[in-house]
């Protein structure tokens, strides 16, 4: 291999480029001014942890000016008190090791910096300074040179500091100190040796035991009370009604037990059992830090933007405050966060966090330009037509879906299953008592208890968290996040799936290219290819990732037309690369595809091709799917694609085009009004609507990393042809959780025939209790791990 | 043998205590973050490696 790649940043060096510092080479001045930057702070061993670990520091000139105003300051910061001041920056960029030394040895390149502390899996770095010596735009500014910039948008300016829930785990770690200590407290009573002293302390450990269970039983499992108290006054019989009864029933019964010396009561079931169930809960909350599935437009909207005064100056404004009649100034590579009127010539947009299409489309004087493009190239200025919440994009947000929450959509299969299950015990407590009533009044009463003790559907109510708590881990692993548990449960009752087509089915990285016309030598291939290295435009790129490797040529004169294309020199050869009005032809057929032309030596030549090209297994996917599912693609685009579409996939896939993002979300919900449960898989914010709509909606995204829309799921782009595989594994975990639930009923069933013959000791209770739950447990991760191993 | 409510009450103490640990370690947000940690105790020393490197490297210099 004789390809050098950069000491910094690790991108492979073009030879011609290549710059030598310190007999490192490097890709860039940007890499090699970073490396300056480090070596001469004795930060050097950045590089030893990893190797490559940095970024290219990106052009922010003008990006951050919006941090000299005071009040957004204000509202970035999460905490403020005379000089001391502390931020935490959100910074896409943290990898590795490397970074987080670096970055925690921030105070060593800025003067002011007391502390900086990262957290690796938030991706944030929490930064202390002085705001006499430094400012917070100084700070951003350093970052950014050091190749971190951090991802400042409009969501971190509402937000302010965030309240961690860390209540269950109190409610844990109280629980197993109860558990535990009354365990051992209950030994001596479980052998029951009628020795003298044993009798003499009883007394003594029963009552440590009874103060032992108050903390769990009144702390610790709260939560089922309020629970159960809910769902009666809603008239729903969930699963936290029997759980509470059985713990409330333990509790009364042990006492009245120990203060007329009956026995020693249950108390080492009841806290087991309230140990246990919150330990269910908490594995259930399988979270991932770095991810979020609550985005909307404010997470890729910037905070503020240039403004520019009658007078022609310059000024950061806050993106709320814009007004219509604005004028604004929009650098390379922001975002428009308002619709507006272009005044400038010529601006190239980059419409892929909408669309999900990855190629700029291009736009002249007086067009009408949407809210959230990215600005290619140079910078442009725009009149401002409506406010941000009145734009086109935005105004999808105030439809009434997104104020729903998923919990409210759907009832968990545990409820479901508690619905049948609650009455009938109820009903066998009550036959069972009366029937009892006849033969001996005090027998009675204790054979109702223990029905409502041994019942208590512990295991039942562990089977469903750890079953899907173990498969949200197995498909994190798989890179494909889910929001919660309960997306599991939908996935598998889905029938009809609903695919966006740019950016999910096709991919936004390969294009299939085809060059049409004359057939091209091998040198003037490779004059192309080396023309056209040094253009940075996407389209530019996949040109020159789709031509053959060749020699390289010594380039005489470029020029790059933003818009337009390149005009260069090479071997003496003028070769002329771009649209068709830069060549001076006219476009035969006004298709809609993507051409790019191409003369040499003045004579034209032919032009290439991009057609969208289909995620790898599409064909395969929806072959597969169709035998199961309703299939439907659902596009904003043209119906440039149908009869393509139409000859790859299934015959019953329904093909609909031009759709709008309201249209989407109302075509989604019009199919569950006819009673499917439908699954939207889409990419781009004008799917938003309809991922939110739907029962499930899963985002497709190619670095889970960046943003994607609100939905229930991520799954990473690579994982696309395995959609099936998953939707297949979530129903065999329900299957598992039905397994595992009649599994727990036996135990329960057991557990009752002690209980109706009035034999439930103490000791029976304390041995079933956990017994079942760890069987229910260790059966469920058996199954869900065997299920994963199953293909499609 | 009435010395058995005092070691049980000890132990009692000495539980209570750890639990409380527990419960201060949770509210200061150390279980917030269970990676960076792992990885930052690894680190420290090598700034002064360094920069010793360069002092050494000045003092032969001015002999």
């Amino acid at each position: 291999m004789d390809t050098k790649k950069c000491f910094h940043c690790g991108i492979e060096i073009i030879k011609k480029e290549e710059i030598v510092y310190e007999e490192k080479s490097f890709c860039c001045n940007g890499c090699k001014t970073v490396y300056e930057i480090f070596s001469q702070n004795d930060l050097s061993c950045y590089y030893d942890f990893e190797n490559a670990p940095g970024a290219t520091p990106q052009d922010i000139n003008g990006k951050y000016d919006f941090l000299d105003d005071e009040k957004i300051i204000a509202k970035l910061l999460e905490f403020q008190e005379e000089s001391t001041n502390i931020v935490s920056l959100f910074i896409p960029h943290i990898h590795c090791s490397s970074c987080i030394w670096i970055l925690e040895n921030l105070q060593k390149l800025q003067e002011g910096i007391s502390t900086s502390q990262v957290n690796f899996s938030e991706k944030k770095v929490r930064i202390t300074f002085d705001s006499t010596k430094t400012s917070l735009k100084a700070i951003v500014y350093l970052l950014s040179s050091i190749g971190y910039e951090p991802y400042i948008s409009l969501e971190n300016f509402e937000t302010g500091k965030k309240n961690v829930d860390r209540s269950l785990i109190y409610k844990l770690g109280v629980a197993f100190f109860c558990f535990g200590n009354i365990m051992l407290l209950s030994f001596p009573e479980y052998f029951e040796v009628e020795e003298y002293w044993i009798n003499q302390y009883r007394g003594f450990f029963r009552w440590l035991i009874f103060a032992l269970s108050l903390p769990s039983f009144i702390y610790s499992a709260s939560d089922y009370y309020i629970s159960a108290y809910k769902s009666i006054k809603s008239r729903m019989l969930n699963i936290d009604i029997p759980i509470a009864l059985g713990i409330i029933v333990m509790f009364v019964r042990s006492t009245i037990d120990i203060i007329f010396d009956y026995g020693q009561g249950y108390f080492d079931s009841l806290t087991g059992l309230v140990f246990f169930m919150l330990l269910g809960k908490l594995f259930q909350q399988k979270t991932y830090n770095f991810l979020s599935f609550e985005r909307d437009y404010k997470s890729y909207f910037p905070i503020a933007i240039t403004k520019l005064n009658a007078n022609g100056t310059e000024i950061p404004v806050q993106v709320y405050d814009i007004e219509k009649g604005d004028r604004l100034l929009i650098r390379n590579q922001e975002l428009i966060p308002v619709d507006g009127i272009l005044i400038s010539e010529k601006a190239l947009i980059d419409y892929s966090f909408v669309t999900g299409e990855a190629i700029p489309i291009e736009k002249k004087s007086g067009d009408k330009v949407y809210a959230g493009g990215k600005i290619n190239g140079k910078v442009i200025e725009l009149e401002v037509l409506f406010s941000v919440s009145q734009s086109y994009l935005t105004q999808l947000w105030s439809n009434a879906v997104f104020q729903k929450k998923i919990e409210q959509k759907h009832k968990s299969i545990t409820d479901k299953v508690s619905r049948y299950f609650t009455p009938i015990l109820l009903l066998l407590a009550f036959v069972v008592f009366s029937f009892w009533l006849f033969i001996d009044v005090s027998m009675a009463f204790n054979v109702l208890t223990a029905i409502l003790i041994v019942a208590c559907p512990c295991a039942l109510a562990l089977t469903a968290p750890f079953t899907l708590g173990n498969v949200l881990r197995i498909m994190g692993k798989q890179k494909m996040y889910l929001k919660n548990a309960m997306v599991i449960e939908q996935l598998a009752k889905i029938d009809t799936l609903v695919f966006d087509k740019t950016g999910t089915i096709t991919s936004n990285k390969k294009s299939a290219i085809e060059f049409i016309g004359k057939e091209l030598s091998s040198e003037e291939l490779s004059l192309i290819k080396n023309v056209i290295r040094g253009s940075n435009h996407p389209l530019s790129r996949k040109i020159y990732d789709f031509l053959p490797n060749s020699t390289k040529i010594e380039i005489q004169e470029f020029e790059e037309i933003t818009g337009k294309g390149i005009i260069a020199k090479a071997n003496d050869i003028k070769v002329v690369i771009g649209s068709a009005s830069l060549l001076s032809i006219s476009d035969e057929n006004q298709s809609n595809q993507t051409k790019v032309y191409i003369a040499i030596k003045d004579s034209y030549k032919g032009y290439f091709v991009f057609d969208n090209q289909y995620r790898n297994g599409v064909v395969e996917l929806f072959e597969q799917l169709s035998k199961k599912y309703e299939l439907k693609i659902l596009s904003g685009d043209n119906e440039g694609e149908k009869e393509n579409l139409q000859s790859l996939l299934p015959k019953e896939t329904q093909l609909i085009f031009n759709q709008k993002p309201e249209q989407k979300l109302e075509f989604i919900k019009q199919l569950e009004e006819q009673g499917k449960n439908v699954m939207m898989i889409g990419d781009g914010l004008n799917d938003a609507g309809a991922l939110a709509q739907s029962n499930v909606g899963i985002s497709i995204s190619e670095n889970v990393n960046v943003f994607s829309p609100a939905c229930d799921g991520i799954m990473d782009a690579s994982q696309f042809s395995r959609l099936g595989y998953y939707l297949n594994y979530s129903k065999n975990a329900m299957r598992t959780i039905y397994m595992s639930f009649g599994l727990s009923l036996l135990y329960n069933l057991v557990g009752l025939s002690f209980a109706i013959t009035g034999n439930l000791s103490p000791l029976v209770a304390a041995i079933i209790m956990p017994l079942s739950s760890i069987t229910v447990v260790g059966f469920v991760t058996l199954m869900s791990n065997y299920y994963a191993r199953k293909k499609y | 043998m009435s010395v058995i409510y005092i070691l049980i009450t000890v132990s009692i103490v000495v539980a209570v205590v750890f639990l409380i640990a527990f419960i201060k370690a949770i509210k200061s947000g150390q279980y917030d973050d269970d990676y960076t940690p792992s990885v930052r105790m690894l680190f420290d020393d090598e700034l002064k490696k360094s920069s010793s490197k360069i002092i050494e490297v000045e003092k032969q210099k001015s002999i």
